[in-house]
This record gives C-alpha cells, sequence and structure tokens, in this order.
C-alpha cells in the first residue's frame, strides 16, 4: 500500500488543554458506565438497598419513614462507591495495563489527566444522584434542608472519597486494590451509618466510627435532608480533614507505574 | 539523512536497586531510522525509556530533539510518539475508540480512518482491547504512537510476534514515516529488520553501546568473511595456506569442500582462483560469504544463551 508523499510528514502539536481534559473526562465515563461490575456498584447496589429497605422492615430506622433515613445514607454510599470504589480500582488497573505510563508521554499533562478523572467522577455522581432521587421521591422522600449544604458536602465527600481511592490505586497492585477496596466499600456501609443507624452500636465504637468519613457524609445530608438542619459544620470539618490527608498522601506518595 | 542529531545520550547510567540496566551508554541517533539491537536485558527498553522522559538518569545526560525528557517534558511531549512494549489502553476501549482519543490530544492529527485501513485496525469492530490478537494490539499501539504527526517515534519492538503480512504493513509504514521526514528510534531482536529499515544501528549490550553504524558499515568492519569453493577432494590445503596473506585460515571441511578464512577483498580472491590455475584446479561453486548483521550481532555478543 502506498500513500502520497509528505502524507506523515510531521507536524506536530497538542491540542488546548480543555479540549484535552474533556475528551479524557468524556473517555473515562465512557469506560466507566461499560464495565459491568463498576455498575454493579454504583448504580445496583445502592438503589436495591434504597428499594429493599425502605420497602422491607429490616433495620430500625428509628422514627418516621424508612426512606427519609435511608435516602441520604444511600446518597453518601453513592458518592463513596464512585470517587472511592470505583475510581480506586479503576485506577489502579490503568497502572496496571500501562495506560496512566501511555498517557504520560502524551501531551495531555499529569494534572489535565487528574482533573478529567475528577470530572469524569462527578459527572457519574450526577447521573447517580438523579436516578436515586427519583427512585426516593418514589417511595415518598420528603427531603428538607439547605441545597447549599448538601452540594457542599458532596464535593467534600467526593474529594475526600477520591484521595483514598487514588493514594490505594496508586500504591498498592491492581489486584490488592480491587480487594480492599471492595473490603472497605462492605465495612462503611455496614458501619458508617448508612442503612443501619449509628446508635445501635456501642457507644464506644459510635466515637470512632461517627470519624469515618462514610460516616460524617450519611450524618450531615441525613442532618440536612431529613431535619432540616444549618451547615453541618462538624461533619464538613471531618470530611475536610480526610480530604486534606487523603489528597495530600496521593499527591505525594502515587506511582504512575 | 544525517544533520542535527535528534537524539543525544552521554554516559547514561540507570539502576534498578542494585542492577544496573544502563552502563554508561552513549549513543547519538540522527535524522532517519535508527535501530537500537541487542540481546534481552541489554538495557534497549530502559534506554528507550529515559528518552522518553520515563526515568531520570541515576546519572548522564539525555537530549531528545534538543530537549531534557524529565524537566523540558511539556514541549517534548507533543513532538514525540511513544510505542510501549504492552498495553498502554484501556482494558474495555474498542481499537477505533482509543485512536480517537489520542488523535484528540493533539493538534494536527492523522486522518484515524485512513491509518485503521492502513494497518488493517478495521476488523478490530466493537471487540474490547482486552480481547484483541496479540497482533492487533501492537498495531493499534504502533497507530498510537503516530496519529500525533510527531517529529520522532520511539518503538520499542514494534513487530515483535506479528504474523508476517502485519509485519510487512508495519515495515512499510515505517519506510513512509522515514520518506515524509519522521526520525525513528526502534528497538529489535530482529536482524533483518535492522538490515531492511535502518540507516543507523546501535548494538548494545550489558548497558553500553558496543558498536555503531550503518548496517553495511558493521557488516563490513572487523568481521571475517569467508570464501568457499569446491574441488578435487585432497589438494594440498598447506601450499594455499603459504600464498595466501597471513592472517587467512584454510580448511577442508569434507572431502572436495574448502573454506578460506579472512579478510576477502578482490585480491584474496585473485590469490585463491590463481592458485588453483596452478594447480589445474577447477574451483567450482565459488562463493563469497558477506557477514550478516546477525552473524555481526552474534560475534560482539557472544552465542551462549542469556540468563
Amino acid at each position: 500500500m502506498t500513500t502520497t508523499v509528505g502524507a506523515y510528514a510531521p507536524k506536530p502539536g497538542a491540542a488546548p488543554l480543555p479540549r484535552m481534559i474533556a475528551a479524557q473526562a468524556v473517555l473515562e465515563t465512557r469506560m466507566l458506565l461499560r464495565n459491568g461490575e463498576q455498575l454493579l456498584l454504583t448504580v445496583v447496589i445502592p438503589t436495591l438497598l434504597l428499594v429493599l429497605f425502605s420497602t422491607v422492615d429490616i433495620v430500625d430506622t428509628g422514627a418516621g419513614e424508612a426512606v427519609d433515613f435511608l435516602a441520604p445514607g444511600v446518597l453518601a454510599l453513592a458518592v463513596m462507591s464512585t470517587a472511592f470504589t470505583g475510581q480506586a480500582i479503576a485506577t489502579g488497573f490503568e497502572r496496571r495495563y500501562g495506560v496512566l505510563k501511555r498517557l504520560a508521554s502524551s501531551p495531555l499533562p499529569r494534572w489535565g489527566l487528574m482533573t478529567a478523572k475528577t470530572a469524569s467522577v462527578l459527572i457519574t455522581e450526577i447521573l447517580q444522584i438523579a436516578l436515586l432521587t427519583v427512585i426516593a421521591f418514589a417511595l415518598g422522600w420528603s427531603p428538607h434542608g439547605n441545597p447549599l449544604a448538601v452540594l457542599l458536602l458532596l464535593i467534600l465527600g467526593t474529594a475526600a472519597f477520591s484521595g483514598l481511592g487514588l493514594l490505594m490505586a496508586g500504591t498498592l497492585k491492581a489486584e490488592a486494590t480491587l480487594a480492599a477496596a471492595n473490603l472497605v466499600f462492605l465495612l462503611l456501609l455496614v458501619g458508617g451509618g448508612v442503612i443501619v443507624p449509628l446508635d445501635e452500636f456501642p457507644s464506644g465504637a459510635q466515637d470512632v466510627l461517627g470519624l469515618l468519613p462514610i460516616s460524617a457524609l450519611s450524618d450531615g445530608l441525613r442532618d440536612v435532608l431529613r431535619h432540616g438542619a444549618g451547615m453541618p459544620w462538624g461533619d464538613l470539618g471531618i470530611l475536610a480533614v480526610w480530604a486534606a490527608l487523603g489528597l495530600g498522601a496521593a499527591g505525594r506518595f502515587f506511582r504512575w507505574e | 539523512m544525517r544533520s542535527e542529531p535528534v537524539v543525544q545520550v552521554q554516559a547514561l547510567v540507570k539502576r534498578y536497586g542494585t542492577k544496573t540496566a544502563v552502563d554508561g551508554l552513549d549513543l547519538v541517533a540522527g535524522a532517519g531510522v535508527t535501530a537500537v539491537l541487542g540481546p534481552n536485558g541489554a538495557g534497549k527498553t530502559t534506554t528507550v525509556e529515559t528518552c522518553g522522559g520515563y526515568r531520570k538518569p541515576d546519572s548522564g545526560t539525555v537530549r531528545v530533539l534538543g530537549l531534557d525528557p524529565v524537566r523540558q517534558s511539556a514541549a517534548l511531549r507533543p513532538r514525540i510518539g511513544v510505542m510501549l512494549q504492552s498495553g498502554g489502553v484501556y482494558s474495555g476501549a474498542r481499537a477505533d475508540e482509543m485512536l480517537r482519543h489520542v488523535a484528540k490530544l493533539h493538534a494536527h492529527p492523522l486522518d484515524v480512518d485512513g491509518l485503521i485501513e492502513r494497518l488493517g485496525l478495521g476488523g478490530c469492530g466493537r471487540t474490547a482491547y482486552r480481547r484483541l490478537s496479540g497482533g492487533q494490539q501492537q498495531r493499534l499501539a504502533l497507530a498510537m504512537a503516530v496519529v500525533g504527526r510527531p517529529e520522532l517515534v520511539f518503538l520499542d519492538e514494534p513487530t515483535a510476534g506479528l504474523d508476517p503480512q502485519a509485519r510487512r504493513a508495519t515495515w512499510d509504514l515505517l519506510r513512509d514515516l522515514r520518506r515524509d521526514g519522521v526520525s525513528v528510534i526502534l528497538t529489535t531482536h530482529y536482524m533483518d529488520e535492522a538490515e531492511q529499515l535502518a540507516d543507523d544501528v546501535a548494538i548494545v549490550d550489558a548497558g553500553r553501546v558496543i558498536a555503531q553504524g550503518t548496517p553495511e558499515e558493521l557488516c563490513r568492519g572487523g568481521a571475517e568473511n569467508t570464501l568457499r569453493f569446491t574441488g578435487r577432494p585432497g589438494l594440498d590445503v598447506g601450499s594455499l595456506l603459504k600464498a595466501l596473506p597471513v592472517d587467512c585460515t584454510a580448511a577442508e571441511l569434507t572431502p572436495g569442500s574448502y573454506r578460506v578464512a579472512g579478510k576477502v577483498n578482490p585480491q584474496l580472491l585473485a590469490t585463491v582462483t590463481s592458485w588453483c590455475a596452478q594447480h589445474g584446479v577447477m574451483p567450482d561453486r565459488i562463493s563469497v560469504e558477506r557477514h550478516t548483521l546477525e552473524d555481526v550481532f552474534l560475534e560482539l555478543t557472544g552465542k551462549e544463551l542469556r540468563s
């Protein structure tokens, strides 16, 4: 096969940064939505938990409608499933299969790649929250409170879980990340106030569990959405500390290959 | 095609723990195609990856297109294309999807459809990367390295494990790249690949360049060539040896089959044929064997298997 002379003549150049980042974010989101295991984690499990525990009386969720207790917890779970578990597993395997290495020699700078990953996490969360909100309304959910406080909680929660997820993905082997991320997901699902109220645990354990990022996020969301509380500064503070620690450690210890 | 060097490596040292992968390597590559040949573990991949900015030298300097690949990476990356030995693609991505994505990261990419057709990637369809054949994965990695219209491409064993058709398609593409002024640094185990494609060959062993030159220079220089002929059995080899220059050897390998080894040049050929004439010998099937790059390579790096 022949081609015209000059067809391959060098004409190098990076695409404009916003275009590169947008393209990367779209690709990352597509990869995530195409992955069956990821969808199980980010969509199927939160949806099932919301529907099951709202309609069947398994756990004592206190006074009032069960969905009013569960919806904020499941929203927190959705954030954790995408920002922490999903991102850790996907990034761990990208590192393992040389994707991060290959992209490192492309014109896209590393911070551009991380920005795109964050954008992809946010896009996925918006889709999750939209879906879960519709289902919760169908189950009779009546949320209260300040939308700004909710947004702030979601953003700080995403930052905290992203830092921890990337720390895991950038330091452990891909298989270890897969196992650990799923285990942590399960433990925090049970012990983080998502479907089981923290006051079901012994009081000593409550104090410790209350400091977990998932507990801070689910507790903060519940205070606002269920009880119409103002800014949940305590929970925001806990999430901010986790975010600073997680992102700081990830930035320091992340290994690209 | 010699001009400003595209790659300049000076006294490069790179260690992994206690193992020294690259041990004072010097390499200057000009425009055109430069093949880096060497046994497994010689330091080829480490050298190429250092040029690509993946690794910081422990000592020595590396300049690619005049830039420091680590400190001036942002300026360098858009100008080079890199094909890694394996991987580099999302396991769930389709071939055309990934190639289009890499194209989007560049300002003036090649026509993606044309490249897909040329490298026979059209048959990949909607198959995810992890289910593509090894050859398809290799060709996709090659396409990703060239799609951004780089000035210089680094290819780490681009044809390893390819079938003959795919290998030929790869060679044709590399020839077109060279024709259009793209410089290529490729590592390979295949001698014929280096002989066919390279303007310049660097032979690397134990972390150093032990020989460099055009394929012709390497095959001519130093290495002993041989001259063979057949005649009546039992010729007086001692008499032939006396007629030859001192550094030559002559032997009857099997009855009637003779070999002269040494610096084979027109004088030597004339000496042998005139000796034959004096002795009434018709030297049938006289032949001069030029050394192939493979002979040179094995002579320089040894014939034992490497661990």
